[in-house]
Protein backbone atom coordinates (compact mmCIF):
# COMPACT_ATOMS: atom_id res chain seq x y z
CA UNK A 1 0.00 0.00 0.00
CA UNK A 2 1.29 3.88 -0.63
CA UNK A 3 0.91 6.52 1.12
CA UNK A 4 0.07 8.00 -2.47
CA UNK A 5 -2.86 7.63 -4.25
CA UNK A 6 -1.66 5.97 -7.40
CA UNK A 7 -4.61 5.72 -9.42
CA UNK A 8 -5.54 9.53 -9.30
CA UNK A 9 -1.82 10.43 -9.71
CA UNK A 10 -1.61 8.39 -12.50
CA UNK A 11 -4.82 10.18 -14.39
CA UNK A 12 -2.47 13.23 -13.98
CA UNK A 13 -0.05 11.83 -16.14
CA UNK A 14 -1.44 11.22 -19.83
CA UNK A 15 1.66 9.91 -21.15
CA UNK A 16 1.33 7.24 -18.84
CA UNK A 17 -2.12 5.68 -20.72
CA UNK A 18 -0.76 4.57 -23.92
CA UNK A 19 0.74 1.32 -25.70
CA UNK A 20 4.35 0.66 -26.47
CA UNK A 21 4.92 -2.75 -29.10
CA UNK A 22 1.53 -4.11 -27.72
CA UNK A 23 2.24 -3.54 -24.11
CA UNK A 24 1.14 -0.79 -21.32
CA UNK A 25 4.07 1.36 -21.50
CA UNK A 26 6.13 0.85 -18.10
CA UNK A 27 7.83 4.16 -17.83
CA UNK A 28 11.34 3.41 -15.53
CA UNK A 29 13.50 6.17 -17.01
CA UNK A 30 12.99 8.95 -14.72
CA UNK A 31 16.29 9.71 -13.65
CA UNK A 32 16.87 10.35 -17.69
CA UNK A 33 13.61 12.89 -17.53
CA UNK A 34 10.63 12.80 -16.19
CA UNK A 35 6.77 12.97 -17.53
CA UNK A 36 4.78 15.64 -16.79
CA UNK A 37 1.51 16.29 -14.96
CA UNK A 38 -1.73 17.93 -16.85
CA UNK A 39 -0.87 20.52 -14.53
CA UNK A 40 2.54 21.56 -16.16
CA UNK A 41 1.44 20.98 -19.73
CA UNK A 42 -1.34 22.90 -19.03
CA UNK A 43 0.42 26.06 -17.09
CA UNK A 44 2.83 26.30 -20.37
CA UNK A 45 0.07 26.20 -22.27
CA UNK A 46 -2.46 28.74 -21.34
CA UNK A 47 1.15 31.04 -20.72
CA UNK A 48 1.10 30.61 -24.63
CA UNK A 49 -2.82 30.77 -25.16
CA UNK A 50 -3.28 33.99 -22.97
CA UNK A 51 -0.19 35.60 -21.28
CA UNK A 52 2.92 35.45 -24.22
CA UNK A 53 4.66 38.39 -24.09
CA UNK A 54 8.34 39.53 -22.86
CA UNK A 55 8.89 39.97 -19.21
CA UNK A 56 10.82 42.85 -17.17
CA UNK A 57 10.00 45.50 -20.27
CA UNK A 58 6.12 46.08 -21.17
CA UNK A 59 3.67 48.16 -19.38
CA UNK A 60 1.33 47.12 -21.07
CA UNK A 61 -0.98 44.32 -19.38
CA UNK A 62 0.39 40.60 -21.08
CA UNK A 63 3.72 41.62 -20.27
CA UNK A 64 3.06 41.95 -16.63
CA UNK A 65 1.04 39.19 -16.22
CA UNK A 66 4.41 37.36 -17.72
CA UNK A 67 6.56 39.06 -15.55
CA UNK A 68 3.85 38.17 -12.67
CA UNK A 69 4.41 34.66 -13.86
CA UNK A 70 7.63 34.16 -14.15
CA UNK A 71 8.78 35.93 -11.39
CA UNK A 72 6.12 33.53 -9.25
CA UNK A 73 7.85 31.07 -10.35
CA UNK A 74 10.97 32.35 -9.26
CA UNK A 75 9.19 32.59 -5.61
CA UNK A 76 8.06 28.68 -5.49
CA UNK A 77 11.41 27.68 -6.62
CA UNK A 78 12.78 29.77 -3.40
CA UNK A 79 10.61 28.27 -1.15
CA UNK A 80 11.27 24.73 -2.86
CA UNK A 81 15.02 24.42 -1.50
CA UNK A 82 14.59 27.37 1.11
CA UNK A 83 16.76 30.20 -0.17
CA UNK A 84 16.36 33.16 1.74
CA UNK A 85 16.01 35.73 -0.94
CA UNK A 86 14.53 35.40 -5.10
CA UNK A 87 17.61 37.21 -5.56
CA UNK A 88 19.63 34.22 -4.86
CA UNK A 89 17.21 31.70 -7.32
CA UNK A 90 18.74 32.15 -11.35
CA UNK A 91 16.90 30.47 -13.95
CA UNK A 92 19.02 28.61 -16.16
CA UNK A 93 18.55 25.84 -18.85
CA UNK A 94 19.91 22.96 -16.68
CA UNK A 95 22.21 22.04 -13.63
CA UNK A 96 25.06 21.94 -16.72
CA UNK A 97 24.63 25.39 -17.18
CA UNK A 98 24.68 26.50 -14.12
CA UNK A 99 28.17 24.09 -13.06
CA UNK A 100 29.07 25.58 -16.22
CA UNK A 101 28.09 29.47 -15.43
CA UNK A 102 29.61 29.12 -11.54
CA UNK A 103 32.76 27.39 -13.25
CA UNK A 104 33.22 30.57 -15.11
CA UNK A 105 32.12 33.22 -13.26
CA UNK A 106 32.83 32.35 -9.84
CA UNK A 107 35.70 29.89 -9.97
CA UNK A 108 37.91 31.21 -12.84
CA UNK A 109 38.26 34.77 -11.54
CA UNK A 110 40.24 33.56 -8.28
CA UNK A 111 42.07 30.67 -9.53
CA UNK A 112 45.39 29.74 -10.95
CA UNK A 113 48.07 27.00 -12.14
CA UNK A 114 48.36 24.96 -9.08
CA UNK A 115 45.23 25.32 -7.58
CA UNK A 116 42.93 22.51 -7.36
CA UNK A 117 39.08 22.16 -7.88
CA UNK A 118 37.54 18.76 -6.02
CA UNK A 119 35.01 16.80 -7.19
CA UNK A 120 34.24 12.62 -6.80
CA UNK A 121 34.44 9.81 -8.52
CA UNK A 122 30.31 9.27 -9.19
CA UNK A 123 30.02 12.79 -10.92
CA UNK A 124 27.96 13.15 -14.06
CA UNK A 125 30.05 14.57 -17.02
CA UNK A 126 27.80 17.36 -16.49
CA UNK A 127 29.81 17.66 -12.91
CA UNK A 128 33.11 17.03 -14.61
CA UNK A 129 33.89 18.40 -17.62
CA UNK A 130 33.16 22.06 -16.78
CA UNK A 131 35.77 21.38 -14.04
CA UNK A 132 38.28 20.14 -16.90
CA UNK A 133 37.93 22.70 -19.02
CA UNK A 134 38.57 25.08 -16.64
CA UNK A 135 41.70 23.74 -15.64
CA UNK A 136 42.81 23.57 -19.08
CA UNK A 137 42.08 27.03 -19.33
CA UNK A 138 44.17 27.71 -15.80
CA UNK A 139 46.57 25.10 -15.12
CA UNK A 140 44.55 24.23 -12.39
CA UNK A 141 44.11 20.48 -10.96
CA UNK A 142 41.17 18.50 -10.90
CA UNK A 143 41.14 16.10 -7.86
CA UNK A 144 38.45 13.53 -7.38
CA UNK A 145 36.97 12.08 -3.91
CA UNK A 146 37.64 8.08 -4.29
CA UNK A 147 34.71 5.77 -4.36
CA UNK A 148 34.21 2.15 -2.52
CA UNK A 149 32.50 -0.91 -4.29
CA UNK A 150 29.49 -0.07 -2.50
CA UNK A 151 29.27 3.31 -4.33
CA UNK A 152 30.03 5.09 -1.75
CA UNK A 153 31.82 7.68 -1.41
CA UNK A 154 35.28 7.12 0.47
CA UNK A 155 35.59 9.88 3.05
CA UNK A 156 38.56 8.75 5.00
CA UNK A 157 40.75 10.93 2.12
CA UNK A 158 38.08 14.22 2.18
CA UNK A 159 40.50 15.67 4.59
CA UNK A 160 43.48 15.49 2.96
CA UNK A 161 42.07 16.53 -0.19
CA UNK A 162 40.76 19.62 1.09
CA UNK A 163 43.68 21.74 0.95
CA UNK A 164 44.73 25.29 0.96
CA UNK A 165 44.86 25.27 -2.49
CA UNK A 166 41.19 24.29 -3.44
CA UNK A 167 38.97 26.81 -4.65
CA UNK A 168 35.40 24.71 -4.91
CA UNK A 169 35.02 21.44 -4.32
CA UNK A 170 31.38 20.46 -6.54
CA UNK A 171 29.53 17.06 -5.00
CA UNK A 172 26.49 15.68 -6.19
CA UNK A 173 23.57 14.87 -4.17
CA UNK A 174 22.50 12.12 -5.57
CA UNK A 175 24.42 9.94 -8.05
CA UNK A 176 22.87 9.46 -11.76
CA UNK A 177 24.07 6.05 -12.26
CA UNK A 178 24.34 4.52 -8.40
CA UNK A 179 21.60 5.79 -6.70
CA UNK A 180 23.94 6.47 -3.53
CA UNK A 181 22.64 9.50 -1.58
CA UNK A 182 25.95 11.60 -0.22
CA UNK A 183 26.38 12.91 2.95
CA UNK A 184 26.69 16.59 1.68
CA UNK A 185 25.75 18.14 4.86
CA UNK A 186 28.79 16.91 6.88
CA UNK A 187 31.11 17.17 3.61
CA UNK A 188 29.83 20.49 3.17
CA UNK A 189 30.54 21.21 7.12
CA UNK A 190 34.42 19.95 6.60
CA UNK A 191 34.69 21.63 3.08
CA UNK A 192 33.75 24.89 5.24
CA UNK A 193 36.45 24.59 8.62
CA UNK A 194 38.91 25.20 5.51
CA UNK A 195 36.82 28.10 4.12
CA UNK A 196 36.27 26.44 0.49
CA UNK A 197 32.95 26.72 -0.75
CA UNK A 198 30.71 24.10 -2.39
CA UNK A 199 28.57 23.60 -5.19
CA UNK A 200 26.07 20.49 -5.11
CA UNK A 201 24.43 18.92 -8.16
CA UNK A 202 21.18 18.13 -7.04
CA UNK A 203 19.76 17.01 -9.87
CA UNK A 204 19.18 13.54 -9.23
CA UNK A 205 18.03 15.17 -5.62
CA UNK A 206 15.38 17.40 -6.00
CA UNK A 207 12.14 15.20 -7.80
CA UNK A 208 12.92 12.73 -4.38
CA UNK A 209 13.72 14.47 -1.44
CA UNK A 210 13.18 17.69 0.46
CA UNK A 211 16.52 19.84 0.29
CA UNK A 212 16.86 23.02 2.01
CA UNK A 213 20.15 25.16 1.27
CA UNK A 214 20.10 27.17 4.63
CA UNK A 215 20.15 23.94 6.20
CA UNK A 216 22.94 22.62 4.32
CA UNK A 217 24.73 25.63 3.93
CA UNK A 218 26.08 24.79 0.75
CA UNK A 219 27.18 28.15 -1.37
CA UNK A 220 25.50 26.96 -4.23
CA UNK A 221 22.82 23.94 -5.34
CA UNK A 222 22.06 23.48 -8.91
CA UNK A 223 19.37 21.12 -10.66
CA UNK A 224 17.38 20.70 -13.97
CA UNK A 225 13.16 20.94 -14.08
CA UNK A 226 12.71 18.11 -16.53
CA UNK A 227 14.11 15.52 -13.82
CA UNK A 228 11.17 17.10 -11.46
CA UNK A 229 8.02 17.02 -13.69
CA UNK A 230 8.42 20.33 -15.49
CA UNK A 231 9.95 20.98 -18.90
CA UNK A 232 12.93 20.51 -20.52
CA UNK A 233 15.16 23.34 -21.33
CA UNK A 234 14.57 24.96 -17.69
CA UNK A 235 16.59 24.69 -14.25
CA UNK A 236 17.67 26.79 -11.81
CA UNK A 237 20.82 27.70 -9.48
CA UNK A 238 20.83 28.67 -5.88
CA UNK A 239 24.06 31.03 -4.90
CA UNK A 240 24.79 32.82 -1.60
CA UNK A 241 23.55 36.52 -2.14
CA UNK A 242 27.13 37.55 -0.95
CA UNK A 243 28.81 34.99 -3.53
CA UNK A 244 26.81 36.24 -6.37
CA UNK A 245 26.63 39.83 -5.53
CA UNK A 246 30.99 39.80 -6.28
CA UNK A 247 30.82 37.56 -9.22
CA UNK A 248 30.83 39.36 -12.57
CA UNK A 249 27.97 38.24 -15.38
CA UNK A 250 28.50 35.48 -17.10
CA UNK A 251 26.94 36.32 -20.48
CA UNK A 252 26.05 39.87 -21.75
CA UNK A 253 23.04 40.77 -23.48
CA UNK A 254 19.48 42.41 -22.72
CA UNK A 255 17.75 42.01 -19.51
CA UNK A 256 21.30 41.73 -17.24
CA UNK A 257 22.29 45.66 -17.29
CA UNK A 258 20.74 48.63 -16.11
CA UNK A 259 22.29 50.89 -18.53
CA UNK A 260 24.27 50.65 -21.51
CA UNK A 261 26.57 53.46 -23.34
CA UNK A 262 29.32 52.74 -25.62
CA UNK A 263 31.67 53.79 -22.74
CA UNK A 264 30.20 51.91 -19.61
CA UNK A 265 27.70 49.19 -19.04
CA UNK A 266 26.01 49.22 -15.86
CA UNK A 267 25.05 45.38 -15.25
CA UNK A 268 21.66 45.09 -13.52
CA UNK A 269 20.95 43.68 -9.69
CA UNK A 270 20.37 40.05 -8.76
CA UNK A 271 18.98 37.76 -10.17
CA UNK A 272 18.48 39.83 -13.31
CA UNK A 273 22.22 40.17 -13.95
CA UNK A 274 22.81 36.25 -14.90
CA UNK A 275 20.05 35.89 -16.51
CA UNK A 276 21.00 37.65 -20.41
CA UNK A 277 18.18 37.81 -22.90
CA UNK A 278 14.65 36.87 -23.15
CA UNK A 279 14.74 34.04 -20.52
CA UNK A 280 12.70 30.65 -21.05
CA UNK A 281 9.61 32.11 -19.76
CA UNK A 282 7.08 29.23 -20.80
CA UNK A 283 9.56 26.46 -18.48
CA UNK A 284 10.16 28.66 -15.88
CA UNK A 285 6.16 28.49 -15.24
CA UNK A 286 6.09 25.03 -15.70
CA UNK A 287 8.83 24.49 -12.68
CA UNK A 288 6.60 26.44 -10.64
CA UNK A 289 3.52 24.30 -11.85
CA UNK A 290 5.86 21.02 -11.18
CA UNK A 291 6.76 22.24 -7.76
CA UNK A 292 3.35 23.31 -6.78
CA UNK A 293 2.24 20.03 -8.25
CA UNK A 294 4.94 17.82 -6.08
CA UNK A 295 4.31 19.93 -2.81
CA UNK A 296 -0.04 19.08 -3.32
CA UNK A 297 1.35 15.22 -2.85
CA UNK A 298 3.61 16.03 -0.30
CA UNK A 299 7.85 15.89 -0.82
CA UNK A 300 8.05 13.39 2.10
CA UNK A 301 4.93 11.38 0.87
CA UNK A 302 6.76 11.13 -2.60
CA UNK A 303 10.11 10.20 -0.73
CA UNK A 304 7.95 7.54 1.49
CA UNK A 305 6.43 5.98 -1.82
CA UNK A 306 9.90 5.91 -4.02
CA UNK A 307 11.45 4.69 -1.15
CA UNK A 308 9.35 0.96 -0.93
CA UNK A 309 9.66 0.85 -4.70
CA UNK A 310 13.46 0.89 -4.57
CA UNK A 311 13.61 -1.42 -1.50
CA UNK A 312 10.44 -3.95 -2.96
CA UNK A 313 12.69 -3.97 -6.00
CA UNK A 314 15.93 -4.59 -4.90
CA UNK A 315 15.00 -7.31 -3.03
CA UNK A 316 12.78 -8.64 -5.70
CA UNK A 317 15.91 -8.28 -8.39
CA UNK A 318 18.54 -9.23 -6.23
CA UNK A 319 17.36 -13.22 -5.69
CA UNK A 320 17.44 -13.65 -9.57
CA UNK A 321 19.94 -15.89 -10.34
CA UNK A 322 22.92 -14.08 -13.06
CA UNK A 323 21.80 -10.80 -11.69
CA UNK A 324 24.15 -8.72 -10.01
CA UNK A 325 23.20 -4.97 -8.63
CA UNK A 326 25.77 -2.31 -9.25
CA UNK A 327 25.54 0.28 -6.47
CA UNK A 328 24.52 -0.92 -3.12
CA UNK A 329 24.94 2.07 -0.92
CA UNK A 330 22.92 1.85 2.54
CA UNK A 331 21.28 5.20 1.79
CA UNK A 332 20.16 5.64 -1.62
CA UNK A 333 17.52 6.85 -3.78
CA UNK A 334 15.18 6.06 -6.88
CA UNK A 335 17.85 4.32 -9.26
CA UNK A 336 18.77 0.76 -9.34
CA UNK A 337 20.85 -0.17 -11.88
CA UNK A 338 22.03 -3.65 -12.61
CA UNK A 339 23.68 -6.26 -14.70
CA UNK A 340 22.16 -10.06 -15.86
CA UNK A 341 24.98 -12.25 -16.32
CA UNK A 342 26.25 -12.96 -19.93
CA UNK A 343 23.99 -10.45 -21.49
CA UNK A 344 24.78 -6.60 -22.55
CA UNK A 345 22.38 -4.35 -21.15
CA UNK A 346 22.01 -2.74 -24.81
CA UNK A 347 20.31 -6.08 -25.70
CA UNK A 348 18.68 -6.35 -22.27
CA UNK A 349 17.34 -2.20 -23.81
CA UNK A 350 15.72 -3.80 -26.55
CA UNK A 351 14.28 -6.32 -24.89
CA UNK A 352 12.70 -4.61 -22.61
CA UNK A 353 11.12 -2.16 -25.31
CA UNK A 354 9.46 -5.02 -26.57
CA UNK A 355 7.99 -5.66 -23.99
CA UNK A 356 6.66 -1.99 -23.52
CA UNK A 357 9.34 -1.03 -20.39
CA UNK A 358 11.67 1.67 -21.12
CA UNK A 359 14.47 1.82 -18.83
CA UNK A 360 18.24 3.38 -19.52
CA UNK A 361 20.84 1.20 -20.92
CA UNK A 362 24.22 2.75 -21.18
CA UNK A 363 27.00 4.81 -19.46
CA UNK A 364 24.49 7.10 -17.88
CA UNK A 365 27.33 10.04 -18.54
CA UNK A 366 29.07 8.59 -16.02
CA UNK A 367 31.80 6.77 -17.28
CA UNK A 368 34.30 7.07 -14.55
CA UNK A 369 32.00 4.90 -12.57
CA UNK A 370 31.51 2.63 -15.05
CA UNK A 371 35.55 2.13 -15.52
CA UNK A 372 35.27 2.01 -11.67
CA UNK A 373 33.24 -1.40 -11.45
CA UNK A 374 35.05 -2.02 -14.74
CA UNK A 375 31.74 -2.52 -17.18
CA UNK A 376 31.45 -0.77 -20.42
CA UNK A 377 27.26 0.23 -19.24
CA UNK A 378 24.57 -0.62 -16.46
CA UNK A 379 20.91 -1.36 -17.51
CA UNK A 380 19.24 1.31 -15.04
CA UNK A 381 15.53 1.35 -13.75
CA UNK A 382 14.61 4.87 -12.03
CA UNK A 383 11.74 5.32 -10.62
CA UNK A 384 9.22 8.12 -9.93
CA UNK A 385 6.12 8.78 -7.57
CA UNK A 386 3.56 7.63 -10.26
CA UNK A 387 5.09 3.92 -10.35
CA UNK A 388 3.08 1.14 -9.03
CA UNK A 389 4.59 -2.10 -7.40
CA UNK A 390 2.92 -3.91 -10.66
CA UNK A 391 5.39 -2.12 -12.63
CA UNK A 392 8.44 -3.45 -10.22
CA UNK A 393 6.78 -7.47 -11.32
CA UNK A 394 6.91 -6.17 -14.81
CA UNK A 395 10.42 -5.17 -14.86
CA UNK A 396 11.05 -8.68 -12.61
CA UNK A 397 9.26 -10.48 -15.42
CA UNK A 398 11.26 -8.51 -18.34
CA UNK A 399 15.04 -9.37 -16.37
CA UNK A 400 13.30 -13.53 -16.76
CA UNK A 401 12.01 -12.60 -20.54
CA UNK A 402 16.11 -11.69 -21.31
CA UNK A 403 17.03 -14.51 -19.36
CA UNK A 404 14.89 -17.01 -21.61
CA UNK A 405 15.76 -15.62 -24.81
CA UNK A 406 19.79 -15.37 -23.81
CA UNK A 407 19.67 -18.77 -22.03
CA UNK B 1 5.56 -8.34 -27.47
CA UNK B 2 6.10 -10.48 -29.89
CA UNK B 3 8.63 -12.57 -29.38
CA UNK B 4 8.93 -13.37 -32.92
CA UNK B 5 10.22 -9.92 -33.79
CA UNK B 6 12.54 -10.18 -30.95
CA UNK B 7 13.75 -13.46 -32.65
CA UNK B 8 14.17 -11.96 -36.37
CA UNK B 9 16.42 -9.99 -34.38
CA UNK B 10 18.05 -12.68 -31.87
CA UNK B 11 18.23 -15.17 -34.44
CA UNK B 12 19.81 -18.59 -33.46
CA UNK B 13 23.49 -17.73 -35.63
CA UNK B 14 23.24 -14.37 -34.00
CA UNK B 15 23.35 -15.66 -30.37
CA UNK B 16 25.45 -18.33 -31.16
CA UNK B 17 28.23 -16.25 -32.48
CA UNK B 18 27.60 -14.01 -29.85
CA UNK B 19 28.43 -16.57 -27.28
CA UNK B 20 31.29 -17.96 -29.36
CA UNK B 21 32.79 -15.05 -31.15
CA UNK B 22 34.82 -16.09 -34.34
CA UNK B 23 38.43 -15.15 -34.86
CA UNK B 24 38.38 -13.16 -31.48
CA UNK B 25 41.92 -12.92 -31.20
CA UNK B 26 44.60 -10.47 -31.32
CA UNK B 27 46.62 -10.63 -34.68
CA UNK B 28 50.37 -10.10 -33.63
CA UNK B 29 51.41 -10.31 -37.47
CA UNK B 30 48.39 -7.62 -38.48
CA UNK B 31 49.53 -5.18 -41.25
CA UNK B 32 45.83 -2.81 -40.73
CA UNK B 33 43.93 -2.27 -37.69
CA UNK B 34 41.90 0.21 -35.99
CA UNK B 35 39.49 1.16 -32.79
CA UNK B 36 35.80 1.20 -33.17
CA UNK B 37 33.67 3.12 -30.74
CA UNK B 38 30.39 3.54 -30.58
CA UNK B 39 30.63 6.39 -27.41
CA UNK B 40 26.45 5.56 -26.68
CA UNK B 41 26.34 2.10 -25.48
CA UNK B 42 30.19 1.55 -24.66
CA UNK B 43 30.63 -0.82 -27.30
CA UNK B 44 34.34 -0.67 -28.06
CA UNK B 45 36.74 -3.10 -30.62
CA UNK B 46 39.64 -3.69 -32.29
CA UNK B 47 39.40 -4.91 -36.20
CA UNK B 48 42.82 -6.42 -37.28
CA UNK B 49 43.71 -6.95 -40.76
CA UNK B 50 46.05 -8.61 -42.85
CA UNK B 51 46.48 -8.10 -46.36
CA UNK B 52 48.21 -9.30 -49.09
CA UNK B 53 48.61 -7.83 -52.43
CA UNK B 54 44.92 -6.79 -51.66
CA UNK B 55 43.91 -9.97 -50.42
CA UNK B 56 42.60 -10.46 -46.82
CA UNK B 57 44.67 -13.42 -45.63
CA UNK B 58 43.70 -13.07 -42.47
CA UNK B 59 40.91 -10.76 -40.04
CA UNK B 60 40.25 -10.83 -36.25
CA UNK B 61 38.63 -8.79 -33.97
CA UNK B 62 39.02 -7.98 -30.13
CA UNK B 63 36.52 -6.21 -27.86
CA UNK B 64 33.26 -5.77 -26.11
CA UNK B 65 29.61 -4.65 -27.11
CA UNK B 66 26.27 -5.99 -26.78
CA UNK B 67 25.09 -9.37 -28.99
CA UNK B 68 24.54 -7.60 -32.20
CA UNK B 69 28.11 -6.02 -32.46
CA UNK B 70 29.69 -8.57 -31.38
CA UNK B 71 27.86 -11.55 -33.81
CA UNK B 72 28.54 -8.73 -36.29
CA UNK B 73 31.96 -8.46 -36.14
CA UNK B 74 32.53 -12.25 -35.94
CA UNK B 75 30.14 -12.80 -38.59
CA UNK B 76 32.16 -10.27 -41.01
CA UNK B 77 35.23 -12.05 -40.37
CA UNK B 78 34.20 -15.32 -41.07
CA UNK B 79 32.95 -13.56 -44.35
CA UNK B 80 35.85 -11.72 -44.89
CA UNK B 81 38.58 -13.85 -45.23
CA UNK B 82 40.41 -14.77 -48.53
CA UNK B 83 38.28 -11.89 -49.90
CA UNK B 84 39.55 -9.07 -52.09
CA UNK B 85 39.75 -5.49 -50.96
CA UNK B 86 37.16 -4.56 -53.78
CA UNK B 87 34.88 -7.82 -52.79
CA UNK B 88 34.89 -6.49 -49.29
CA UNK B 89 34.20 -2.93 -50.03
CA UNK B 90 31.21 -4.38 -51.75
CA UNK B 91 29.92 -5.69 -48.87
CA UNK B 92 30.81 -3.24 -47.00
CA UNK B 93 28.18 -1.24 -49.26
CA UNK B 94 25.81 -4.04 -49.29
CA UNK B 95 25.33 -3.92 -45.40
CA UNK B 96 24.63 -0.46 -45.58
CA UNK B 97 21.87 -0.73 -47.90
CA UNK B 98 20.59 -3.83 -45.76
CA UNK B 99 20.70 -1.55 -42.65
CA UNK B 100 19.11 1.68 -44.29
CA UNK B 101 15.93 -0.67 -45.75
CA UNK B 102 16.82 -0.96 -48.97
CA UNK B 103 16.90 -3.63 -51.28
CA UNK B 104 19.38 -5.89 -51.41
CA UNK B 105 19.66 -9.13 -53.20
CA UNK B 106 19.98 -11.50 -50.13
CA UNK B 107 21.34 -14.40 -51.63
CA UNK B 108 24.70 -12.68 -52.30
CA UNK B 109 24.67 -11.42 -48.21
CA UNK B 110 25.32 -15.13 -47.02
CA UNK B 111 25.67 -15.47 -43.99
CA UNK B 112 25.59 -11.95 -43.14
CA UNK B 113 22.02 -12.11 -44.34
CA UNK B 114 20.87 -13.41 -40.17
CA UNK B 115 21.17 -9.25 -39.76
CA UNK B 116 18.41 -8.22 -42.00
CA UNK B 117 16.29 -8.34 -38.87
CA UNK B 118 18.43 -5.57 -37.53
CA UNK B 119 16.89 -2.71 -39.47
CA UNK B 120 13.56 -3.58 -37.87
CA UNK B 121 15.02 -2.01 -34.58
CA UNK B 122 16.49 1.53 -35.37
CA UNK B 123 18.53 2.13 -32.13
CA UNK B 124 20.43 -0.99 -32.86
CA UNK B 125 21.70 -0.42 -36.31
CA UNK B 126 24.50 1.43 -35.32
CA UNK B 127 25.70 -1.87 -33.21
CA UNK B 128 25.42 -4.09 -36.22
CA UNK B 129 27.88 -1.30 -38.15
CA UNK B 130 30.18 -0.94 -35.81
CA UNK B 131 32.67 -3.78 -36.75
CA UNK B 132 31.96 -2.63 -40.71
CA UNK B 133 33.02 0.85 -39.98
CA UNK B 134 36.08 -0.48 -38.08
CA UNK B 135 36.84 -2.54 -40.86
CA UNK B 136 36.84 0.48 -43.52
CA UNK B 137 38.95 2.18 -41.27
CA UNK B 138 41.43 -0.18 -40.76
CA UNK B 139 41.54 -1.06 -44.87
CA UNK B 140 42.21 3.19 -45.45
CA UNK B 141 45.10 3.00 -43.09
CA UNK B 142 48.21 1.33 -41.36
CA UNK B 143 47.88 3.62 -38.61
CA UNK B 144 45.59 3.34 -35.56
CA UNK B 145 42.74 5.43 -36.05
CA UNK B 146 39.51 5.82 -33.90
CA UNK B 147 36.27 4.83 -36.08
CA UNK B 148 33.44 6.52 -34.09
CA UNK B 149 29.82 5.48 -35.69
CA UNK B 150 28.17 9.27 -36.59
Amino acid sequence: MSVLDLTAIRQDFPILHQQVNDHPLVYLDNAASSQKPNLVIDAVADYYRKDNSNVHRGVHRLSQRATDSYEGARDKVRRFVNAQSDKEIIFVRGATEAVNLIAQSFVRPQIKAGDEILISHMEHHANIVPWQMLCEQTGATLNVIPMTMAGELDLSTLDELLTSKTKIMAIGHVSNALGTINPIKDMIAQAHAKNIPVLVDGAQAVPHMVVDVQDLDCDFYVFSGHKMFAPTGIGAMYGKLALLEDMPPWQGGGDMILSVSFAHTQYNELPYKFEAGTPNIAGAIGLGAAIDYMNTLGIANIAAHENALLVTATEKISVLPGVRVIGTASHKASVLSFMIEGVHPHDVGTIFDQQGLAIRTGHHCAQPVMQFFGIPATARASFAFYNTFDEIDALVGGIKKVQELFA
Amino acid sequence: MSNADLRDLYQEVIMDHNKKPRNFREMTDANHFAHGNNPLCGDALVVFLKLNDNVIEDVSFQGSGCAISVASASLMTETLKGKTLAEAEVLYEMVHKQMTGDEVDQSAMGKLAVLSGVKEFPARVKCATLSWHTLHAAMDTDHEISATTE
